[in-house]
């Protein structure tokens, strides 16, 4: 991957999701944000709904968002899989679903951003080319001995946001197979194997309230053809895509040096726009969890945003505080956002209001 | 002794039985502890199982050793070993060997349970091949989420990884392949504020 030539389409941001944080929101970005709440207050529930196309321009215009960060996230995911190869796994018997998975992205990239991807095919030899990483591969389609890497590993270094196979068996969800390097505070290399109910335990609350067995049931009636999506959520102290578990003696101080001065240049909310897709050949399930990240100082610039942003921390029960990492910056947080909120009523839907 | 009763249902947690005799042609039987008191249970209820029986016992951490006992009962193939690391390519080896009519059992802590699991299901045999009956301690093999080496015997929240030195708590999340806890950095936010250890899993 030639990644020096990347930046030569001025639509792609040189940033960075480290060191000296240099990742952010344009204009643009920030009108097309993936506002998560639709309501002044927040629960969890299953909130499926169908992944069809949307507003043009908005982040559901096609089935995989391609963004200004894409290039300096493929970078970054390449810097975090060199630090620990662990993050990308896939069991054995998956990688048909991995051939599955690297089609259906192809296919949508090409389909969607013809300026920078094209996919040809002649039976089984098929001719890849991504201009924005300067890549231009020929391989022969379900033979991994000419690809650099496996399929889901081929392709998901060059998809943005997180991807998991689940293998559906014994009416179950396994989740096999991922490429994880932009998470919420989870593990593959703990979770590879486990069950849909196995996999969930640590969240508080939504076990009990039946959330996971209604979502469950759901998924395993998914069609092929007919993906859906969710939204998740949390707070992120800097544009950190890998915060990971294995890492979190590393980064988890920094949640300890916000201030009043700084909470909107560094606090962020941390949006993950979760899309769910049945595979033809292997019949497993194919999870993007695709990660947007927001300063509050760009956020409170829209100021529906801010007022509910406000409320819905607010409100929050603190076992999910608790839970999404923020219940000791939450004063703060909810100080810093009480500014914006002048107790006008929301319009309703998470849409910016133009 | 009774059987141990876990303190709460979690859902990634496997849920263990009672050692109930199924005629087969042969019977592995590995224990750890407390658990060599199920493989008792065991054979008062079929003493028939003796003559084609192989235990693997493992004297328990806590200091737990039942092995005269069990030696009297008459197994086929008796096997005292000192760890389950030591006994592991021998357990690998019976369970590849493993044929038709093969009845498999592990009793005993969650660690070796979750140990012969993983071999068992490594070596091919279904998920469900396997009775087992938790005994004993409820001390918990630990794996950093950090280092990902496995601490055996943790009996207290927090504790000091064996392998890397940093101070982990218990989280309730269990994963099989591994036979497993996961343990997370408890003062990574604040370094050096380490809450006293209680022992929670004794």
């Amino acid at each position: 991957m030639s990644l020096d030539d990347a930046f030569k389409d001025p639509f792609f941001r040189d940033e960075s999701f480290f060191g000296k944080y240099t990742y952010k929101n344009s204009p643009a970005a920030i009108k097309r944000f993936p506002f998560p709440f639709p309501e002044d207050d927040y629960m969890y529930s299953v909130n499926m709904e169908p992944h069809v196309s949307g507003r043009p321009g908005s982040v559901f215009e096609h089935a995989f968002d391609v963004d200004e960060h894409y290039v300096s996230e493929m970078r970054d995911r390449a810097r975090v899989l060199a630090d620990d190869p662990l993050r990308c796994q896939s069991l054995p018997h998956m990688t048909l679903a991995g051939w599955d998975l690297l089609e259906l992205i192809m296919e949508s990239f090409a389909r969607d951003y013809p300026q920078w991807f094209e996919l040809h095919k002649d039976g089984n030899k098929w001719h890849w080319i991504n201009r924005p990483l300067g890549i231009d591969d020929k391989f022969t389609f379900l033979d991994e001995s000419t690809l650099p890497y496996g399929p889901m590993e081929y392709i998901t270094r060059q998809a943005q946001g997180d991807f998991t196979l689940q293998d559906q068996r014994e009416d179950n969800l396994w989740i096999e197979a991922g490429m994880v390097t932009s998470q919420a505070d989870w593990s593959l290399d703990f979770d590879i194997g486990m069950s849909f109910h196995e996999w969930h335990a640590p969240v508080p609350l939504a076990g009990k309230m039946g959330v996971f067995d209604r979502a469950l049931k759901f998924l395993l009636q998914l069609q092929h053809g007919a993906p859906v999506r969710r939204f998740n959520w949390t707070m992120t102290v800097d544009p950190l895509l890998d915060t990971s578990p294995e890492n979190y003696h590393k980064w988890g101080p920094s949640k300890t040096t916000l201030s009043a001065e700084n909470i909107g240049q560094r606090q962020h909310l941390r949006v993950e726009l979760q899309t769910l897709f049945r595979l033809p050949r292997s019949n497993a399930i194919a999870f993007p969890i695709r990660c947007y990240l927001i300063s509050f100082e760009d956020l409170v610039s829209q100021p529906k945003w801010a007022r509910r942003l406000h409320r819905v921390i607010k409100n929050l029960p603190d076992e999910l505080a608790t839970y999404k990492g923020f219940i000791r910056n939450r004063p703060l947080m909810i100080e810093y956002l009480s500014q914006f909120d002048d107790g006008a009523p929301t319009s309703p839907g998470w849409w910016a209001d133009e | 002794m009774t059987q141990t009763q876990s303190d709460e249902i979690m859902k990634s947690r496997p849920r263990y039985g009672v050692l109930s005799y199924r005629p087969g042609s042969t019977h592995f039987i590995v224990a750890d502890g407390e658990g060599g008191e199920a493989v008792q249970s065991l054979f008062a209820q079929a003493p028939e199982i003796a003559t084609t029986a192989h235990i693997v016992y493992i004297p328990g951490a806590n200091g737990t050793d039942l092995s005269a006992a069990l030696e009297t009962l008459g197994a086929a193939v008796f096997r005292k070993a000192p760890s389950y690391g030591a006994a592991r390519q021998r357990i690998q080896k019976v369970l590849g060997d493993a044929h038709m009519g093969l009845q498999l059992y592990a009793a005993g802590t969650e660690g070796l349970i979750g140990q012969v699991q993983r071999d068992a299901v490594e070596a091919g045999l279904p998920h469900d091949a396997l009775q087992t009956e938790q005994r004993g301690s409820l001390a918990r093999r630990v794996q950093c989420v950090h280092c990902k080496g496995i601490t055996e015997n943790v009996t207290t929240d927090p504790f000091v990884c064996s392998h890397c030195g940093l101070n982990l708590f218990v989280r309730d999340h269990y994963s099989r392949r591994l036979a497993a806890f996961q343990g997370v950095c408890i003062d990574a936010e604040d370094p050096g504020e380490v809450p006293p250890a209680v022992e929670r899993f004794k």
